[in-house]
Order: C-alpha cells, then sequence, then structure tokens
C-alpha cells in the first residue's frame, strides 16, 4: 500500500496541493481526476519520489520514500513503472531498445530472456511489428503505448500513468485502457491512474479522487455533472 | 547565495558521477560511443584550427626572434609554445565549444521530455548511464586531440618556415629537440586531462540541471561553454604555477 501523508506543494504563491494524505490499496486501480493545472501530475510525480514536497511523505508498505532527483527508490518501492504523458521514449533507442533498457541496465538477464520478455511486452501492447523503429517515427499514440511497454516490462509492483488516454484516437484509447484492466486483472500490483478524462476513469477505477483547490476528495460515484459542477 | 552554492554543487555532482558503480560491462559501449562523437568527431576541426596555430606561431616567433638570436630559437619557441600552452587551450576551447555545448543541450533535452526521470523510475542510474560516459570521453579524448594538435602544429610551423621564413628545416628541428623538456609534453598532456575533465562535467552539469523548456536548455548550453572556458583558463595558471614556476 501506498500512504502519502499530509503532502503539500506551492510553486510560488499558488498552493497546488494542501496537505493531501491517501491511502492507494494493493490489487486496485486507483484514479485521481481532475481537469489540467490542479496538481494532478505533481501529485503523481511525488508518489513516485521525482519531485520534492514541501511537507508530508509517502510510504510504500510503511516504508518512507525519498524525494528528488536521483533519489534510488527502487529496493522501497518493489519496482515503479510510470508512464509519462509524453512518453518520455529515448530517441537515440529503438523501440525495442527503450522497453528492454531497464531489464538490461538493472538484471543479469540472459540477452536470449531480455528479447523475450520484450517481444512479449511489446505484442501485449500490439507494437511488435514495430520494434526496430525509433521514436521519432511513431505517433503520439503510439509512443504511449511503447511507454506502456516499457512500464510493465519488468514487472514492478507500482505503476503509475499519467494522463494515459489524453490525446488518443478512439481505438487506441480503447487499447490503453484495456491494458491497464488487464493489469489489473493480473494481480497485486498497485496501479495509480491520473487523468482529466470522466469516462476512463469510470471504465477503470476501482477507487477514484477528485483533486480540487490542492485538496483531494473522494469521489468514487462520481457523475459527469457533479464533475463539471465542480470545477466550473 | 547562488554564487557561494554552485561551486559545491558542482563538486557534489562531479564526486556523484565518478564515485558511484561504474559497472565496466554497461559503461564500455556508451563510453566508445561518446568518445566517437566527442574524440575522433572533433578531429576535422582540430586539424584545420592546429594548422592555423602552427602557421601563425611559426610567423610571429620569427618576426619576435628576427635578428636577435640564432634561427634555431625559430624551433625552440614554436615547440615549447605549442607543447605547454596554445595545444592544450585552444584544444580545449574548442572541444568546449563543441562538446560541452552538446552534452548540455541533449541532457537538457533529456532532462524536459523527463527521459531522465524515466531512467530513475526504471532504478537505472542516470549519472552512470549519461554522466560517467560522456566525463570519461572527454578525459580520454581530449589528451589525444591535444597530443595531435601538436603534432600538426609543430609540422605545420615546420614547413612555413623552411619555404617562407628562411629557417632552415635543420635549424628549426635542431631548436625544436634541443630544448625539448619532457616536462613541458607531459604538463600539456596532464592539462589536456583536466580541462577533460571539466568540460564533461560542465556540459554533464548544466544540462541535469536544465528546468524551464526550451529556454532553459539554451541557458544551460550557453553556461556550460562559458564555464568550461573560464575553468580552463584558471586551470591552465594553476598548472602553469605548479610544473613552470622557476
Amino acid at each position: 500500500m501506498i500512504r502519502v501523508d499530509g503532502v503539500s506543494k506551492r510553486f510560488r504563491d499558488h498552493v497546488v496541493l494542501d496537505r493531501v494524505s491517501l491511502d492507494v490499496p494493493d490489487g486496485a486501480t486507483t484514479v485521481i481526476l481532475g481537469p489540467s493545472g490542479t496538481g494532478k501530475t505533481v501529485l503523481l510525480r511525488i508518489m513516485a519520489g521525482l519531485q520534492v514536497p514541501d511537507e508530508g511523505r509517502v510510504l510504500y508498505d510503511g516504508r518512507q520514500i525519498h524525494f528528488g532527483r536521483f533519489a534510488g527508490n527502487v529496493e522501497s518501492t518493489g519496482g515503479l513503472g510510470y508512464v509519462f504523458q509524453g512518453g518520455a521514449l529515448f530517441d537515440s533507442l529503438t523501440v525495442a531498445e527503450n522497453v528492454a533498457l531497464a531489464l538490461e541496465e538493472t538484471t543479469r538477464l540472459r540477452r536470449a530472456e531480455i528479447r523475450s520478455r520484450t517481444d512479449e511486452a511489446l505484442r501485449r501492447v500490439g507494437m511488435a511489428e514495430n520494434a526496430g523503429l525509433y521514436p521519432r517515427a511513431l505517433s503520439g499514440g503510439m509512443m504511449r503505448l511503447v511507454a506502456i511497454a516499457r512500464a510493465v516490462v519488468a514487472d514492478p509492483h507500482c505503476i503509475f500513468f499519467d494522463e494515459p488516454t489524453t490525446g488518443l484516437d478512439p481505438a487506441v484509447r480503447v487499447r490503453v485502457c484495456d491494458m491497464i484492466r488487464e493489469l489489473r486483472e493480473q494481480g497485486s500490483r498497485i496501479l495509480v491512474v491520473v487523468t482529466h478524462d470522466l469516462e476512463a476513469a469510470r471504465q477503470l477505477a476501482d477507487h477514484t479522487f477528485m483533486l480540487r483547490a490542492g485538496k483531494l476528495v473522494q469521489a468514487d460515484d462520481v457523475r459527469k455533472e457533479d464533475y463539471e459542477q465542480a470545477y466550473s | 547565495m547562488r554564487v557561494f552554492t554552485a561551486p559545491i554543487d558542482y563538486l557534489a555532482f562531479l564526486v556523484r558521477c565518478l564515485a558511484g558503480s561504474w559497472d565496466l560491462r554497461r559503461t564500455w559501449p556508451r563510453f566508445l560511443a561518446q568518445l566517437w562523437n566527442h574524440g575522433v568527431g572533433a578531429l576535422p576541426v582540430i586539424i584545420i584550427t592546429s594548422v592555423f596555430i602552427g602557421l601563425t606561431t611559426a610567423v610571429q616567433t620569427s618576426y619576435q626572434l628576427s635578428g636577435v638570436v640564432p634561427k634555431y630559437f625559430v624551433g625552440m619557441g614554436v615547440g615549447r609554445l605549442v607543447l605547454i600552452e596554445l595545444a592544450p587551450v585552444l584544444t580545449g576551447f574548442i572541444v568546449a565549444g563543441r562538446s560541452a555545448s552538446a552534452m548540455a543541450a541533449e541532457l537538457g533535452a533529456m532532462r524536459v521530455s523527463d527521459q531522465v526521470d524515466a531512467l530513475e523510475v526504471m532504478g537505472v542510474d542516470p549519472y552512470r548511464y549519461l554522466c560517467l560516459p560522456r566525463i570519461l570521453a572527454t578525459c580520454v579524448g581530449l589528451p589525444v586531440l591535444v597530443v595531435a594538435t601538436e603534432v600538426i602544429a609543430v609540422f605545420t610551423a615546420l614547413l612555413i618556415s623552411a619555404r617562407m621564413l628562411g629557417v632552415p628545416a635543420t635549424d628549426f628541428m635542431y631548436g625544436m629537440t634541443h630544448f625539448f623538456m619532457l616536462r613541458d609534453f607531459v604538463g600539456g598532456v596532464v592539462k589536456a586531462l583536466l580541462f577533460g575533465l571539466l568540460i564533461g562535467t560542465s556540459g554533464c552539469y548544466f544540462g541535469f540541471g536544465v528546468s524551464g523548456g526550451a529556454q532553459g536548455v539554451g541557458r544551460a548550453t550557453t553556461r556550460a561553454v562559458v564555464l568550461s572556458a573560464a575553468l580552463i583558463l584558471s586551470v591552465d595558471f594553476l598548472i602553469a604555477f605548479a610544473f613552470f614556476k622557476t
């Protein structure tokens, strides 16, 4: 379980997160909902240890993680996967090399095993045929799919998705949602999705929270009218 | 305040890059790729620059010494100037302009597009993966480039001296070899090694510290080159003082 405990973050005078607390359970998909600019990505980055909060802490199964650049939280988190909004694929590596990177750099698996797991991850997202392409040859949706393959290939305990369905065509959007549901059904992973896409939230969420004016509120049965009214 | 903390940050960054696991099996291929980029890739511009260093030094030395001392002193002047000062410093400037800027821009672009964070989340040490091969490449590549500069510049100076300045090649070579001191050569190579370390570190340091999108990348690139040049001149003085003070 991830426990977010009293996390605050402000940028100059703008309070983005105001003593946010949240428990994210294992084996479920937790969705954090809210329109652009409400601090969802900041919260996700803090949960992944990538950003330093002004106050508060984040614990993975009771172990506190470090924040900021190069904090090195792999052991305390049990491994993280993070699907960045823009994909964050490495330009100089092919699709297959991007996906294989974590295995090559952090494990002592044999080449054949790495290749097999990479192929499997790419096959699951439907990108096996594009394994030899470079990211510049991919569309935004394809990059997102490769980013998902890269996030899951090392079989991490927690996977974070930052706006996974934003800007995708309907077919790719469905595929991404199916992928996240499939990961949910596979076991005890922690899945956290931040999105402003209410429809995707409804499809994916076991638990839904809404971020508004720096506060997080539980909103498991949020309706479209409530959502729109909350941010109008 | 930043003025006081920045040098500590810089040193901490350098230590973090070099003190972690080098994991040579994984770092070696990336080191070779960077050596190709920042060493072999710099050769064409280094060759052109070296030719002009040799030509200008020969003309100036000949002009300064003409009629004052025997002609073989031109060979001595050119040799010592090139070995001690011109080759390390000018080659350092060229590599700083070429490599420190490229490193800062490349790593900065990776930073703003979350690629560095992606490495961190995967559990890949970005210092080892990105910085170590680059810093090692400039440390190894720059001394080799400096020696290449020295050979080309001296040879060019010999040619122009013999053909156009009235200094026979035998006199030039006599002055060059008779006054040659191993310390001059070693001092130049040691300088090059340190300059390489500073250039690689400056490029990576500013690249990693980028914030604020494309504008931030531009700022980092400029700072990497300016700091590299300033550090080259400062360290040049310190080494001159340590090696060559009479």
